[in-house]
């Protein structure tokens, strides 16, 4: 494509990223399996709605499909925002069904879950595509470089979409926020905790300003 | 182990990566890449794996690799080129590559025999 071309059309783009304000905008939320995902979704959908997303548990991969709930609208600083918030299921790259098994699952359930989870997985992966903007929740107890967080931020920093980072589960005393931050100092990250609600007005602050 | 080099990636489309990265690690190679994958390259692979993985035979691939390096041109600002370049990754069987430590710049990792 000409240099021409292409200047014209990125004007064309950033005209329409102008008028389309006001959308409902499509956000996703990401991580590592058993990071809080839907901790955090349920906790913002009962927040908004007084509704769930979806089960909980400490078995990683409790969340093998995508859920989507359309129109949650989020207010903060008397700001509001409507979005459509798609929890999804843990990425990996691995699933061994040996690790369910170890959890305490008999061998047929974790063969099924393993299953299930790598069809989660693939689910997830596809769902980048249709999304405008995405919490990835990270566990704060955790090391941040891993693959899933290297992956997810680099398809939305290749896309130039919106991405803002959950430092999760700072209820624990092993919690580390600052190592996420130093991990990825580009990007705006909240230290929340998804069960206990600390810090979620200052997320609810953040998807107004990053994601309106 | 195969080391792949920047050119021989440079030639080759994600569909082919993908297959070749695969068909290594699945005989229990582990692939060393030059220049690396782009993040949608590296969700390709995520889904590809995802479909190969069997219970008891295959559980998954271990990748490492480093963020991306950000540094972009003021041509490539004017055109919005992507501005990810991937760096060096290493890809291997899930039961045999493990991360022992990473950082942005170094990464630890043991390797052990089937």
């Amino acid at each position: 494509m000409g240099i021409i071309k292409k200047i014209k059309r990125n004007f064309a783009l950033t005209f329409k990223r102008i008028f389309k304000r006001g959308k409902i905008r499509r956000i996703g939320i990401y991580g590592p399996p058993n990071a809080g995902k839907t901790t955090l979704a349920n906790r913002i959908v009962r927040d908004f709605t007084g509704d769930a997303i979806g089960s909980v548990s400490d078995i990683p991969h409790e969340t093998r499909r995508a859920h989507r709930r359309e129109g949650v609208t989020i207010t903060s600083n008397g700001s509001a925002i409507t979005l459509d918030i798609v929890d999804t299921p843990g990425l990996a790259t691995k699933i061994d069904f040996q690790d369910f098994m170890a959890k305490g699952l008999s061998e047929d359930e974790s063969r099924r879950r393993a299953k299930e989870a790598t069809e989660g997985v693939i689910e997830a992966v596809r769902w980048l595509d249709d999304l405008e903007g995405i919490i990835l929740v990270m566990d704060a107890t955790e090391d941040p470089f891993t693959q899933v967080n290297v992956t997810v931020i680099g398809n939305m920093e290749a896309r130039k979409l919106p991405l803002l980072i959950a430092a999760n589960k700072i209820d624990l005393e092993e919690s580390a926020p600052s190592h996420i931050k130093s991990a990825f100092p580009q990007h705006p990250m909240v230290p929340i905790s998804a069960l206990t609600g600390d810090n979620i007005d200052l997320l609810y602050e953040q998807i107004a300003e990053h994601f309106g | 182990m195969d080391l792949i080099s920047k050119e021989k990636l440079s030639r080759l489309t994600t569909v082919e990566k993908v297959r070749m990265i695969l068909d290594g690690v699945e005989k229990g190679k582990i692939i060393v890449l030059e220049s690396g994958l782009s993040p949608s390259e590296e969700s390709r692979l995520i889904e590809a794996t995802m479909a190969k993985i069997s219970p008891g035979e295959f559980a998954g691939i271990e990748i490492e690799s480093y963020p991306g390096d950000m540094r972009q041109s003021w041509v490539d600002k004017l055109l919005k080129k992507p501005t990810i370049r991937p760096r060096l990754t290493v890809i291997g069987p899930a039961d045999q590559l493990k991360t022992l430590k990473r950082d942005s710049d170094v990464i630890s990792a043991l390797v052990s025999a089937r």
